[in-house]
Parts: C-alpha cells; structure tokens; sequence
C-alpha cells in the first residue's frame, strides 16, 4: 500500500444556475484519497456531497450546473482537461460509482448481466460471450446466490439490497482505481446496510480499491472510513483521520453531527427523529451568510466569525475551518 | 407467449360481436325497411315483398341475427345491392391501396418522428429542439386536404416530378408504386409525425432524467447508447401506444387521402356506398375496419410484453 493519492480534488467550484442566483453548490473543496484507503465524507443533505462526486465525473447536470473551477486529478491528470471521449474512458472504467437509490439506478428494461456486460464490453474490448462470463463472475464476486440464474433477471426481480449488489458488481467490474459510493446504503434496511458495507470493505481488501464513501451518517463512517472530510454548505470544514475526529472532533458542526448521531445504547433508541438536532437550517447556498457559513446555528460564534475562517492544520492530518478551533 | 397470445385473441371475439350487433342494427332499426332499402327507389311493392321473403327479412330479428352472423363468420359479408358484387370480393379488391397507404403512412411517420424526438429531448432548450418543435406544430395545424393540395401544386403540376393522382398497384412495379404513394403519403403523416414527434420528446425528456440514466453515463456509454439502449428502450411502450393510436385515427384520415388522390382504396369504396346508400358495403367496410382495429390493437399490447418485462398479462 503506498500513500500517494489516487484522486486529489483541488480547489474545487461548482455552481447552478436557478431562479433564485448562483448557487455555491461546492464552493473550493479539496480532497484526496489514496490506494486502498477509504474517504468518507459526511454532511447534512444539501452540502455538496453528491455534487462533489458528480464533478469528479463530470456529469453535474449541465445547464444548470457548472464546474467553475478547480482540478480534478487522477493519479496526477487533470480530468477536468479531457476532452468528453477521453473521459468517457475514465467513467465506469478508471473511477466506478454507485448512487443512493437501487431501486431506481438500474435500467428496468435490460436484465442485470446485461448492464454489467455492456460495460465490461465498452472498456475492456471483450467479446459477447466473455463479457457474459464476466458479468457471471462480477455477480458472484458480490455474494448474489445463483448468479447464473440472477444474471438473466430484471431489476424489479431483485430485491433492494440485491440491486445495490448488482450496483456495486457493475461499478467495480473493470477493476477502477477508485471507487465513489454516494449513500450506498441510504435507502436500505440496518441489516441489509451492514452487508452492503462489509461487501465493500472486503472487495478493497482484495483489490485496493481507493473508495470515497459519502453519507450523511457518522455511523457508516466510525465503520467505515479510514479518513473523514466534513462538509457544512459547500466548504470541507474539518478533515482528520476516523479516530481522530472522533476522539477530539475540532468544529463544532462536527460536534453538533455528533450529538445528533442515533446510538444503539441510547435511551432514546435508534430512532433518528427523537434526536437531538443542530438547531437552524443549512443556510440557502445563493445566500451565504459573510464569513463562516456555519456561524447562525453555531453555539460559540463570536464577532470574529463574520470572517471567513481558514483551514488550519491542528494536529498531524487534522485540520479545521473555526476561529475557536484551537481552544 | 403463445397462451397468452391465444387468450388474447379469444378475447377479440366478444368485441367483434357486439360491433356486429351494432352493425346489423344500425340497418335493422334506424333505417327503416331493409328489404325497401335494398330493392332500391324504383322497386313495386311487390318486388320489396318478393325481396323482404327471399332475403329472409319476414322473420324473427334474433333469428335473422344468428343467419347473419353464421354467414360473416364463413366470410361472407353479403352482395352489394348496387352491382350485385359479393361484398367480400369488392374489399378485397379495395385493400391492397388502403393498406399500402397506410402503411407507408405510418412508416414515413415513425421513421422521421422518432429520431427527430429523441434528437430533441436530447438539445432540449436548444434551438435545434425549438425548431423541430415549431415544425411540429406547424405540421400539426395544417389539414390533410390543405397539406395534399398544396404538395399536389408544387410536385406535381408545378415541378411535374410526382404524378397528381391515382395508384399503381406493386405488382407493376415498385417505383410507380411508390411515386403514386409518395404526395398521399405525406400529406397524410405529417400530422402524425409531428404529433408523434411531440409524444416521443416529452416521454425521452422523462426518461433521460432518470437514475439509470445517470448510470448508463457514468459507466461511460456514449451519447448514442444512452440514448437508444437506455433512453428509447425506456421510452418505447408510450410511442408505440402512440403509433397504435395514430394507425386508428388513420382510418379516418385515408377516407379524405384517398378521395383527394383518386386512390381507389377502402376509403373511396366508403364514400361511394355511402353516397348508394349501399347498406351491405357499408357493413361489410365498417366489420372489417373494426377487426382491422382491434387486430392492431392487440398487436400494439402484445408488443407490451417484449419491450417491458415487467408487464405481464
Ligand atoms: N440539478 C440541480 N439543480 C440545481 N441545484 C442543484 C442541483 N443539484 C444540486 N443542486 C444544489 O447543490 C446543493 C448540493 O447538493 P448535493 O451535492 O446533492 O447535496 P448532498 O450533500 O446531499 O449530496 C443542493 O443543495 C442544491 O442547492
Ligand atoms: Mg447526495
């Protein structure tokens, strides 16, 4: 395992184009990933999350939306300089991805091999009948029961959790150097969640996948992720490896996520909706408020909070974006 | 497939039986005497009477009814009381230009509606979707006779390189065949493209912005991919809908196509014993546009269960 990254987003902006102005979507994030390494990134719904992953593929629905700036840089070429047939080299081949909702991410018209065999067609030139074999192979490898038999079934046939199988079998089919899974588990059941997620970290320890695993819940990523970037309003304003954040979490929208996280032993039960909340609402991404963006919900915003914080290194790996970080 | 296929066949039959009752009512009771209808205007009273106890008219309607239906169902559909024709010969020698019509109507409609549809889901908001919208709409206005008037100027008399009017069968050769088809055919379609054309953009535009949609890209397909093997796949069961539908409003288009081109198709056969008040011709045009109907019908649902696994009936 070597710690060169595999993906480094750099500075990067993108915005939409609404009725209502400019939206700020992803407003300068940055990040990376190395080999065999598992990124979550985590925020409230609405903070960029998604839109950061679709820039990395370029496919952030254009209009209204607009890669602005930045790079994108896959094993140290920028993806945002290629040129649409190149990077529909990269889509499915070098960077897989899988999205939230398996119920509606597979096309209800073409059986599941199918799917996967036309992309191991497309990338790797193979013949019909291995591109069959490998979709066979692809299937198993997700731990779906008879997958001969599934391989020739419709989506509507599968189950939830078998259509993430099969997501995540056709994501991961040609063997990409990264892999970004965008709430994988959201729409599922607990259990059906915790196999999903075990599947994912068992394929990377076979292959050395690099995976950005994005949700909005700190759960997934204490399981999960070997390193954390917290979003709040299209800024990263906390990253730090998983024990770290967990242990001494520097900004107070972690904080506040933290509290507001269900745990099994609580009294309350895991029922989300009897939780405590962070009080307020994620601020209108075309009407920021001046300076730090988290300041009207936060409990400890002060004067010098009209200021855009900057993020600062706090301890090896660890980094912020609060004035009061340090303290 | 072939049970269900089978089922749905059966199913036609009760359909088709009460349009014939219709049919056989429609002279029964709303037109007053049969047997005087049929001996025409200069018949004695004597001849109807004559007529009334040979036809069989003189008994019981059920029982006339069960006559009937037993003669249509070993295809016979009467003789006309103008020239004394079995009806059944008169709409076989009338089909073949009605169907070709028909279909290079629909063939014409399809052909031009669907990728312009698709091509403009796909620049929605572009001034290439504007443009094939406005044509649409345009084409859409326009009625048949006007269309088939204006192209009969231009092509025909104007530049002479299409014939004005009337129909070569195939069997003289493709070309005329086709010359002869081309003015009706199009004056025909083009509503039918442009309301095909609408159908298809509006059901792509659904479709291209579903989830699977945005899978198909991020695995790397290409515009032509996701557009026909995700997009249109994903599309097909309202166009074909559509396509079924436009063959049924068909029917009524082909009567005014093939009176303005002198085609001497089922449509013409339609006005001219209408204008005879051949009563027999005009049941028989009517039972075998009904079966024609609900032929294409089922076919259309039939092809339900190829383009979408998940329909099953
Ligand atoms: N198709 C779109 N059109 C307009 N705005 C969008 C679109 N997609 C996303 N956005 C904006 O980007 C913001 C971030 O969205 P997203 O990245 O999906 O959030 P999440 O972190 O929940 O994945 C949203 O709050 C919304 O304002
Ligand atoms: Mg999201």
């Amino acid at each position: 395992m070597t710690d060169s990254p595999v993906l480094q987003i750099e500075d990067l902006r993108t915005q939409f184009l609404t009725h209502g102005g400019i939206a700020k979507a992803v407003d300068g994030v940055s990040y990376h990933v190395n080999r065999g390494e598992t990124l979550g990134v985590v925020g409230e719904s609405g903070c960029g999350k998604s839109v950061t992953a679709l820039s990395v593929m370029r496919l952030v629905p254009d209009p209204p939306g607009r890669i602005v700036s930045g790079r994108v840089l896959l094993h140290g070429q920028d993806l945002l300089e290629l040129d649409e047939a190149a990077m529909r080299r990269v889509r499915g081949n070098r960077i897989g991805m899988i999205f939230q909702e398996p119920m509606t991410s597979l096309n209800p018209v073409l059986t599941v091999g199918r799917q996967i065999e036309e992309v191991v067609a497309l990338h790797q030139n193979l013949p019909a009948r291995q591109a069959a074999e490998r979709a066979v192979e692809m299937l198993r490898l997700v731990q779906i029961p008879e997958p001969q038999r599934r391989a020739r079934e419709y989506p509507h046939q599968l189950s939830g959790g078998m259509r993430q199988r099969v997501m995540i079998a056709m994501a991961l089919s040609c063997n990409p150097e990264v892999l970004i899974a965008d709430e994988p588990t959201t729409a599922l059941d607990v259990t059906i969640q915790a196999q999903i997620l075990e599947l994912i970290r068992e394929i990377q320890q076979r292959t050395g996948t690099a995976i950005v695993l994005i949700t909005h819940d700190l759960g997934v990523i204490a399981e999960t992720a070997d390193r954390v970037v917290v979003m709040y309003a299209g800024k990263k304003v906390e990253e730090a490896p998983v024990t770290a954040l967990f242990d001494a979490p520097l900004h107070p929208y972690t904080r506040g996520l933290m509290v507001s996280m269900p745990r099994l032993d609580s009294p309350l039960g895991p029922e989300r909706g009897e939780l405590p909340e962070i009080p307020g609402m994620v601020p209108s991404l075309s009407a920021l408020p001046e300076g730090c963006r988290f300041a009207p919900r936060c409990p400890l915003a002060v004067q010098q909070c009209r200021e855009e914080p900057p993020l600062i290194e706090y301890a090896p790996g660890h980094v912020a974006a609060c004035w009061r970080a340090g303290e | 497939m072939l049970r269900i296929v089978l089922r749905r066949l059966g199913a036609t039959i009760p359909v088709m039986l009460v349009v014939a009752v219709v049919v056989f009512l429609m002279l029964h009771l709303s037109a007053g005497d049969p047997a005087a209808i049929i001996a025409g205007d200069n018949a004695t009273e004597e001849d109807i009477a004559l007529l009334r106890k040979s036809l069989g008219l003189d008994r019981p309607l059920a029982e006339q009814f069960v006559q009937w239906i037993w003669q249509l169902a070993q295809g016979d559909l009467g003789v006309s009381i103008f020239n004394r024709v079995p009806v059944a010969t008169m709409i076989a020698q009338r089909m073949e230009p009605t169907i070709a019509l028909t279909v290079l109507t629909m063939t014409l409609a399809v052909s031009l509606a669907v990728p312009l549809g698709v091509l403009a889901a796909w620049r929605v908001g572009t001034w290439v979707d504007h443009t094939i919208m406005a044509l649409a709409v345009a084409a859409f206005s326009c009625p048949v006779f006007l269309i088939g008037y204006a192209l009969v100027q231009q092509f025909a008399r104007t530049w002479k390189v299409l014939p004005v009017q009337g129909y070569t069968p195939l069997s003289e050769g493709l070309v005329p065949f086709l010359l002869h088809l081309a003015l009706p055919a199009i004056s025909l379609g083009l509503i039918y493209t442009a309301l095909l054309a609408r159908m298809t953009r509006s059901t792509m535009l659904e479709v291209l912005g579903e989830d699977y949609i945005r899978t198909a890209r991020a695995k790397g397909l290409g515009v032509r991919q996701v557009l026909l093997q995700h997009g249109l796949r994903n599309a097909a069961v309202p166009i074909v809908t559509t396509i079924g539908l436009g063959i049924a409003l068909l029917i009524g288009g082909v009567v005014v196509a093939e009176s303005v081109f002198a085609i001497p198709g089922i449509g013409r056969l339609t006005v001219e014993a209408l204008q005879q008040r051949d009563y027999p011709v005009i049941q028989g045009v009517i039972l075998v546009s009904s079966l024609a109907y609900v032929l294409v019908n089922l076919l259309i649902d039939l092809s339900y269960l190829l383009l979408d696994p998940r329909i099953r009936y």
